[in-house]
């Protein structure tokens, strides 16, 4: 093999220096600002040596900078692993491998290191327009590459070859994305700084915690029914359960007693649907409430409330089943239920005060103890805000009785301190409520600011049951959305807000366009894909049949380029074709044509051995003649001359 | 040894690539079936490069990571199918080959032809372990090349096998294929750097002649033509033989003179090939001082003459003498 290493020319190093910009740019909002504006001054130095054609830096200077660029990196992260220390390392690598550019074998390396640094970009975010940019740094760095091997062609050609070049790949990119047997990450460890601040609900409840998540408008997860979607009031998506409380504070259970299968039973109609959960870093998955089913690995915690095994760090979609009349834990155990009853000693005196005259007046009848909680909350005149007033050490009292002016969490956990107060298990239960029905694609959309807390109280032959108490103060919260709740001078994130149609429009589809990409792309995971492949047909499709298929496609369209590449070989000119078949015609008599006879002279002496033909002959070799040798040959001679030899019957 | 042993299964590769006997017969097209595709080193990294982005995009689950690995598989794919396409089935047939002195360098002529639609870049071809000339071959066109070799031999030097390869576009992948295409080139002995002074024979009446006086020494008459000067006319010799053609004088000096460049003539001391190399000095100096020579060679014998024609010949013969003739 011959190798040639040619030092890199100027427009090569040019073409370096575009590509090294374009891979490195959309990441530089993920590394430090000192190593973007290092990177920087690295690229306008190269520009400069290039545009003047000076000397690359000496070799110690360049070891110098890879290993100040190395620790800066790790004084940093005080690591070099991990997602933004390693890319951060790479951007290091590829800007001081632009001042080594010595011979092709650099230029490779340096358009290899960008293909890295494009998959990198996917670590932080992979919506449509990093996808569409990721093109085109794979279009430049693609073009490098061909300018690495060949510089002679203009900047615009490159382009040119190199998308000719990437739009045949596409098929075989196709067949690999759909058939390549998947495997569900991680292989190693667990990518810990996958998902790193991602809003969405935590497993304690102070006041004051939904309301912050009440600004966000983020996606927290997105449902397709499989029938009609049920009413607004009844779409409780039960997230963590909250049952134990210190006075400011209430928590999830730390020991979690799980079921692998629902442990009730459920009455009326059931609904179904599919969840697609963006990643939130907790264990919880939200089902509607009460869920008949558990998805794949997941289990049931002992206060219903469905737990995958491993944190969600990936966008997940599972299907589920809900039983809205559900009847559960009608023998509840007594611990669970003594947890239900647990009070801090001391706080709250007011409101203790009166849940003691409920109990005086009830004794132990649950059902009646909950009607007069929910009348003397009625009573009380709360308003439902998002901006409610600070509270002190006695948080319960301070808001019914003072402020009177709380959101979710101070009505869920106000009216959980009342009932336990009084004697009836009760907890918090956290999660979404409502939705919003995306009517271009169908999906409902929950987002943040639909997080919302209510209360589970445990009553005697009925099981535990769900109060919201915030239905009871500002009923519109829960029969419409957010908007309607709160004053209109509150602030709302701008999706919240009702008005501006056009805007809902625009966000509709905009929201539809990306549920596709989620679903579709994003989402396209081993389960899916054994979903698709089984709906085309393939019996239990595994990885070998996969492979299988696979191999044979991509064989099939290799086989069909191949044949592309080598028709030039099978087609013959059509006129020397007619021309063929007029002298095997004349073989066939005996006249047989030589290869170094020029077509007149042949016609001259076929005339001489076949007379009666002499003229069709004649006129058949002067046209040949003339379309092969003569000037620009005419629009009809073609035609004419398959015609002509078509009627010739020696 | 590790070497010695490459060198031997790659000879045994090559001589089951070319799967024709050498030389081959023109034109030498080069078939699919003879055409080798292999990726480069370059091409080695990228898929190892492709390799860990792979990993790297089931470990994070990314989507988009498993959709850039497979476009830059295809890519891969594709540049495949260029590099194969930019190579496959082009014809080459042998050119022009001009003599030459052992101990420089033949140049073998190739005549390149595609009757593809569009241009094949950068092909490379190159005998072993020689620096590779690059050509590039338009549309349906046909290009000359030459690949030098060193000659190291007097005689006929047959063209070694050469390399043709290319890795357009991207670099990654290399095709190539082998051909010997039947083209010879004749190389001429070296001629010695010292040599004795041309041998006049001596029989030869005038040893001096050939410092040129001789211009004016009358040597024969022939048919005049129009170029010849008129005072070169032979008066006397026309107005002798009445209505005969015009005859001009002619003159010459060295011309006239009888150098054998003898084989015999040199000492029995000197070998072969150094006597030969003492003649092709003589012929050489000989022509270049417009003298007409003759060859004797133990089988050959060259009627005295001048000019390329004669020099040629005596060069001829003098590259393919052989002990088998004697």
């Amino acid at each position: 093999m011959a190798r040639t290493n040619r030092p890199v020319s100027r427009r090569q190093a040019w073409w370096l220096l575009a590509t090294a910009l374009a891979a490195s740019l959309p990441l530089a909002p993920q590394v430090p600002l000192w190593l973007s504006l290092a990177a920087g001054a690295v690229f306008s130095w190269r520009a400069a040596l290039t545009w003047r054609q000076w000397h690359l830096p000496p070799r110690w200077l360049l070891v110098l900078l890879v290993i100040a660029g190395t620790v800066g990196v790790f004084l940093q992260y005080r690591t070099t692993m991990g997602r933004t220390p390693g890319i951060a390392l790479l951007v290091v690598f590829l800007s001081l491998k632009l001042l080594e550019l010595r011979a092709a074998r650099d230029a490779v390396a340096t358009a290899l290191l960008c293909y890295f640094l494009v998959l990198g970009q996917f670590l932080f975010t992979q919506t449509i327009p990093t996808a569409l940019l990721a093109c085109l740094t794979v279009l430049i760095t693609t073009a490098t590459l061909l300018a690495a091997s060949d510089d002679r062609p203009q900047p615009l050609l490159q382009l040119r070859r190199a998308g000719l070049m990437l739009a045949q790949a596409l098929p075989f990119m196709l067949l690999l994305f759909l058939l390549f047997p998947r495997v569900q990450g991680p292989l190693w460890g667990i990518p810990q700084d996958r998902i790193s601040a991602v809003s969405g609900l935590s497993d304690t409840m102070s006041p004051g915690s939904i309301a912050l998540l009440s600004q966000s408008d983020a996606i927290a997860f997105r449902v397709q029914f499989k029938g009609t979607v049920p009413p607004q009031s009844e779409l409780y998506w039960r997230g963590p359960v909250m049952p134990s409380f210190d006075g400011r504070s209430w928590r999830v259970r730390q020991t979690l007693g799980a079921y692998t299968e629902v442990p009730y039973s459920g009455i009326g109609a059931a609904v179904d649907y599919e969840v697609t959960l963006e990643p939130h870093g907790k264990f919880w998955l939200f089902a509607l409430e009460l869920p008949a089913t558990l998805p794949a690995d997941s289990a049931l915690t002992s206060d219903y409330q469905p737990i995958a095994r491993q944190a969600v760090r990936n966008r997940m979609r599972y299907a589920q089943r809900a039983w809205p009349e559900a009847i559960a834990g009608i023998n509840e155990a007594s611990s669970i239920l003594r947890e239900a009853l647990a009070l801090p000693r001391d706080g709250n005196p007011r409101m203790r005060a009166i849940a003691a005259g409920w109990r005086a007046q009830h004794g132990d009848d649950g059902a009646a103890i909950l009607a007069t909680a929910e009348t003397f909350f009625g009573q009380q005149l709360l308003i439902y805000t998002l901006n409610p007033p600070l509270l002190g050490a006695d948080i319960v009292d301070e808001f019914l009785f003072d402020t009177k002016r709380g959101f979710c969490e101070h009505f869920a956990a106000a009216f959980v301190f009342a009932l336990r107060a009084a004697g009836v298990p009760a907890r918090v239960v956290a999660g979404y409520q409502g939705g919003e029905v995306n009517p271009v694609d169908g999906y409902l959309v929950v987002r943040q600011y639909d997080a919302h807390a209510w209360a589970e109280a445990w009553i005697a032959g009925r099981g535990w049951v769900r109060i919201d108490p915030t239905a009871i103060s500002a009923p519109s919260r829960i029969n419409s959305n957010l908007a309607s709740a709160v004053p209109t001078e509150e602030g709302l994130p701008f999706l919240a807000r009702s008005d501006l149609a056009w805007l809902r429009e625009v966000r509709y589809r905009l929201d539809a366009v990306t549920n596709g990409w989620n679903q579709w792309v994003l989402g396209y995971n081993p389960q899916r894909q054994r979903d698709l492949l089984a709906g085309l047909g393939m019996n239990e499709p595994d990885w070998r049949s996969m492979t299988a298929v696979l191999s044979v496609l991509c064989g099939g369209v290799m086989l069909g380029l191949t044949v592309w590449i080598l028709r030039n070989r099978l087609r013959v000119d059509p006129a020397l074709a007619a021309w063929r078949r007029f002298t095997a015609r004349l073989a066939r008599r005996g006249i047989v044509w030589q290869p170094w006879e020029g077509p007149l002279a042949f016609a001259e002496r076929a005339a001489g051995q076949a007379p009666r033909h002499a003229k069709s002959i004649v006129e058949i070799a002067t046209l040949y003649a003339r379309m092969r040798y003569g000037p620009a040959p005419q629009a009809g001679d073609l035609l004419q001359l398959k015609q002509k030899i078509a009627a010739f019957h020696p | 040894m590790l070497a010695s042993l490459r060198r031997r299964l790659h000879e045994i590769f090559v001589r089951w690539a070319l799967r024709v006997r050498p030389p081959e017969p023109a034109p030498i097209v080069l078939t699919q079936r003879r055409v080798y595709v292999l990726p480069t080193r370059a091409g080695l990294a990228y898929g190892a490069a492709l390799g860990v982005m792979l990993l790297g995009a089931m470990n994070y689950n990314l989507s988009l990571g498993y959709a850039l690995v497979f476009l830059l598989a295809g890519l891969g794919i594709v540049a495949i199918l260029h590099t194969f396409r930019n190579l496959v089935l082009l014809s080459i047939r042998p050119g022009r080959c001009e003599p030459v002195f052992a101990g420089s360098v033949a140049q073998f002529g190739l005549l390149l032809e595609s009757q593809r639609p569009d241009a094949r870049t950068s092909l490379r071809l190159f005998f072993d372990e020689a620096v590779p000339i690059e050509v590039d071959i338009g549309p349906h066109a046909c290009t000359a090349t030459t690949l030098g070799v060193h000659a190291a031999k007097r005689g006929w030097l047959p063209m070694p096998r050469f390399t043709i390869e290319t890795t357009w576009p991207l670099g990654l992948i290399r095709a190539w294929s082998y051909a010997v295409p039947e083209l010879n080139c004749l190389v001429y002995p070296t001629p010695a750097a010292k040599a004795p002074p041309l041998p006049w024979s001596s029989d030869s009446a005038r040893g001096s002649a050939r410092d040129g006086r001789g211009a004016d020494d009358f040597s024969g008459l022939r048919k005049h033509q129009v170029a010849d000067a008129p005072r070169h006319v032979a008066w006397k010799a026309v107005a002798r033989q009445q209505d005969g053609p015009l005859l001009t004088k002619l003159f010459s000096g060295a011309a006239a003179q009888q150098l054998w460049l003898d084989w015999a003539a040199l000492p029995d001391t000197i070998d072969t090939e150094q006597r030969l190399s003492i003649l092709a000095r003589w012929i050489l100096d000989a022509d270049a001082a417009g003298l007409a020579w003759g060859l004797r060679l133990p089988a050959v014998r060259l009627a005295p003459d001048n000019g390329p024609a004669q020099r040629s010949a005596g060069l001829h013969a003098l590259a393919l003498y052989s002990h088998g003739a004697h």
